[in-house]
């Protein structure tokens, strides 16, 4: 005969407001092979999980329900209080009388109704529970970091300095990010690039980092601790081992195009190094924009010039399989285009630029040499008008959240406008002022003060043109009026938005992203670094946008939650897994076109030799869909078998 | 003149009223301006936009009983199109102006009247095109 044990949580009021606890209790010690039925203030306290430890030794309880808050919580908590017990923590159980009853129930008789049959429902399906065996995986002891710039770098030079591995894919020619791209960073002005570039030289030099840069993330199967992983390599048409960084092959291309890296601002040839610091310091050909096609070789030039002979136009793009213990994500971020914003005119007005464009006038390796010249005819602007949150705080028109870092910035532009351009005008249009991080608030005041800004109190509704001017038109609400400017330059802090392809990705990895399509943290609060795919870490503007202090502080944190991984040598799996019954699968396959994890493959049966699906129990994650899809119902999920589920509702209804 | 604001004011009922007439979010306005910001008619208006919401969220019956603004709207719907909130500010002009007229002064009369000698034609004819008034 089956001892059950049943145990209801008050959870202080949260279930006893709603719930009749007393009159529960007594319904439930009346039912079938419950020998002991208990309630307690709080379940999960530690009195009250050494209650139920000692009642399992004493009442010899061989299975226990737990009727209290959802699994989710603390499922872990009372498996170990079972484990303690010595009872198999597969054969204790959760009734959630919370989030499905007494947080949704008002009416204390319904409730307590509801909560009874979720109990008789548990028991249910606990009469069928089998006890269950982790089992073990190894850990690959490699990391795979999948985007380089400031957060990527971080991660790589903290796990690879720890001696291990680390594959770093890198979407992009060079290393660096946006960071690369900036002038000079908040809050302390520090020089963005001789900062960066050291980090970045590191990477290249550190032998236990194997860059792959100009690649993307294809494919990636598997599970934490053991992941396979495909990376494409684009074909960049200069072979890496052989350029020596000389740029001879540059002069003679006749192709020009904008240069990405300047934003635009500035132009490349076909054949370019992103940036004189590039890591790798590889020249890349452009295959869009050269004039040879697959089939068609039409220009020799840079050909010609190469000393190195590194020039090779037959290049093919090329498949790499690496195996990896875990992954950090770490693809950053964009801005929004400004034509997004039509009565800002961005599109149309050469005059209208983003921050990332206004960083590279600064910036002293830019496109004007770090002169500010406005790009439609090259004259320094004397008024410039900021204008903060374009795009971002505005749910109407799909951004509903703040960008975080563009208050920050914004302020430094003011200031390196005004030391390029003593005489020069700035006008700031903001709504509210962040400057919440260390030391930020006291920069703001300063630039305000000290440069003598004036921050006007309202936001923009429309720029157009007049002559060669732009009409600004604003509003200061603080003093209720109007605002008409006639600037030379507008700049717009642009909306912070998760880098394009960072949704196709996260399906090719299996893991969530919010509504904004930032990568979703496993728990907002207590999981930050880590996806809800376990083994997959977060890092950087990826997850949401952040400065370069946060960027590298996440980053170190999720190279620190990789390495914990990495320390082990083998890590426990849930058994909660499909698995198939070989005489009842017929080889129909179905399962293995259901199985979005790849985990169902069609092998010889040991025993007859005919096809049968097999489950490989690293790939399964326990979602059922085979268990669900199977026609003959071979497959059954542990833990949740059809046994379980019948007996669950039957109890139930 | 302060604005005293607690148990003993009638919570709201300004606001309640003007969200009523308007079928707006009066208390989802930020106060970002960008209404004010595009107006055409602001320069007339003795109070903008942003700040007509802004006493209606403050509950400030009488400054909003003699607003003159709301007989400037031209109900162009600039500044709805653009609110980032997604406020339709012209239906709420339009609740105030009701409000001012259920108050018993009959159109002629309104403070914007005594100002000009004429009735705001503009404003009008387009009030009585787009709400069917
Ligand atoms: C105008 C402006 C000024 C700023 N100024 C400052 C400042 O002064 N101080 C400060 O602290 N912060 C500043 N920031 C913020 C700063 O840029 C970010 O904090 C930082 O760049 C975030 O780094 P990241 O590595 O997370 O992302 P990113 O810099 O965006 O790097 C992401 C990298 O991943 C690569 N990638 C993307 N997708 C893939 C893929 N699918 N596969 C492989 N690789 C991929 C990209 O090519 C890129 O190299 C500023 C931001 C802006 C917009
Ligand atoms: S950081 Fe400042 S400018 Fe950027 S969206 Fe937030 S409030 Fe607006
Ligand atoms: S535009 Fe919308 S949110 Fe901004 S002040 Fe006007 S009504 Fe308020
Ligand atoms: S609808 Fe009225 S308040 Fe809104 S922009 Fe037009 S005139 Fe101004």
């Amino acid at each position: 005969m089956t001892r059950l044990g049943v145990f209801i949580c008050h959870c202080g009021k949260n279930i006893a407001r709603t719930v009749n606890i007393e009159a529960l209790r007594e319904k439930a010690a009346t039912l079938p092979h419950v020998v002991l039925a208990k309630d307690y203030l709080y379940l999960c306290s530690k009195p009250g999980q050494t209650m139920i430890a000692d009642d399992i030794r004493e009442h010899r309880l061989d299975k226990v329900l737990i009727a209290a808050c959802s699994p989710r919580l603390h499922g872990k908590t009372f498996a170990q209080t079972a484990q303690r017990a010595g009872l198999n923590p597969y054969l204790l159980d959760m009734a959630n009388i919370r989030e499905h009853c007494s947080w949704v129930h008002i009416d204390g008789a319904e409730g307590t109704e509801k909560a009874f049959s979720i109990i008789k429902g548990g028991l249910g399906r606990l009469l069928y529970a089998e006890p269950l065996e982790p089992f073990q995986s190894p850990v690959t002891k490699r990391v795979l970091v999948i985007g380089g710039g400031v957060a990527g770098i971080q991660a790589t030079l903290d796990i690879a300095n720890s001696g291990y591995e680390v594959y770093l894919v890198e979407k992009s020619p060079s290393l660096g990010g946006h960071m690369a791209q900036l002038g000079e960073t908040f809050p302390t002005l520090d020089c963005s690039s001789c900062i960066l570039t050291p980090k970045m030289v590191e990477v290249s030099q550190n032998e236990h980092v194997h860059l792959l840069s100009y690649s993307e993330v294809t494919r990636i199967e598997g599970n934490i601790g053991q992941f396979q992983v495909t990376v494409r390599l684009r074909p960049r048409y200069v072979d890496e081992t052989l350029c020596t960084g000389c740029g001879d092959c540059v002069p003679t291309c006749p192709v020009v195009v904008s240069n990405e890296f300047d934003q635009g601002l500035g132009a490349r040839k076909a054949v370019y190094l992103p940036f004189p610091q590039a890591v790798p310091a590889v020249y890349t050909i452009d295959w869009d924009a050269c004039l040879n096609t697959d089939k068609l070789i039409i220009c020799e030039n840079c050909y010609k010039d190469c000393e190195a002979k590194a020039i090779n136009f037959l290049m093919e793009p090329q498949e790499k399989m690496v195996e990896v213990g875990a992954v950090v994500l770490a693809t950053g971020y964009e801005l929004m285009p400004v034509a997004r914003i039509g009565e800002y005119g961005g599109d149309e007005y050469e005059d209208v630029i983003d921050g990332l464009q206004f960083e590279r006038m600064l910036s002293a390796s830019g496109p004007t040499g770090g002169v500010v010249r406005r790009p439609s005819d090259g004259r320094i602007p004397q008024n410039v008008v900021f204008v903060q949150c374009a795009g971002s705080r505005d749910p109407e028109h799909g951004i509903p959240y703040c960008s975080k870092v563009c208050c920050m910035y914004t302020a430094k532009h003011a200031l390196l406008y005004k030391h390029a351009v003593p005489d020069g005008q700035v006008y700031v249009f903001y709504i509210d002022i962040r400057a919440a991080g260390k030391g930020h608030e006291e920069f703001v005041q300063k630039v305000m003060s000290e440069e003598r800004i004036l921050y006007l109190r309202g936001k923009v509704s429309k720029i157009f043109k007049s002559g060669a001017k732009l009409v600004v038109w604003g509003a200061d609400t603080l003093s209720g009026r109007q605002v008409e400017i006639e600037a030379d330059l507008v700049v717009l802090a642009m909306a912070v938005i998760p880098s394009s392809g960072s949704q196709k990705l996260a399906r090719t990895l299996h893991i969530a992203s919010d509504l904004s399509g930032f990568f979703s943290e496993a728990h907002p609060k207590l999981r930050p670094l880590e996806s809800n795919t376990d083994g997959i870490f977060l890092a950087g503007a990826a997850q949401f946008a952040k400065d370069i202090t946060d960027t590298v502080s996440q980053a170190t944190g999720a190279a620190g939650k990789a390495l914990s991984l990495l320390a082990n040598d083998f890590i426990k799996l849930e058994p909660t897994i499909s698995e198939v019954e070989e005489g009842i699968c017929r080889g129909c396959g179905l399962c293995v076109s259901i199985c979005p994890f790849g985990a169902v493959k069609m092998l010889p049966s040991t025993r007859t030799g005919a096809m049968v699906a097999g489950i490989n129990p690293i790939l399964c994650k326990g979602c059922g869909l085979c268990t669900a899809g199977c026609l003959s119902g071979a497959v059954t999920l542990k833990g949740s078998s059809f046994k379980q589920i019948f007996a669950q509702l039957e109890e139930m209804v | 003149m302060k604005i005293i604001l607690g148990n003993s004011h009638p919570q709201s009922l300004f606001a309640q009223r003007i969200e009523a007439l308007s079928r707006q979010k009066l208390f989802a306005c930020y106060q970002c301006g960008k209404c004010s910001s595009g107006c055409p008619m602001a320069e007339s208006m003795d109070l903008l936009p942003n700040r007509v919401i802004r006493e209606a969220q403050l509950n400030n019956g009488p400054v909003i009983m003699s607003c003159r603004a709301v007989w400037f709207c031209s109900s162009c719907f600039a500044c709805a199109v653009r609110c980032p909130k997604g406020i339709d500010i012209a239906r709420i002009m339009e609740a105030v102006r009701t409000l001012q007229m259920l108050d018993g002064k009959p159109i002629t009369e309104q403070p914007f009247c005594e100002d000009t000698g004429t009735l705001p034609q503009i404003a009008l004819i387009s009030h009585f095109r787009k709400f069917n008034m």
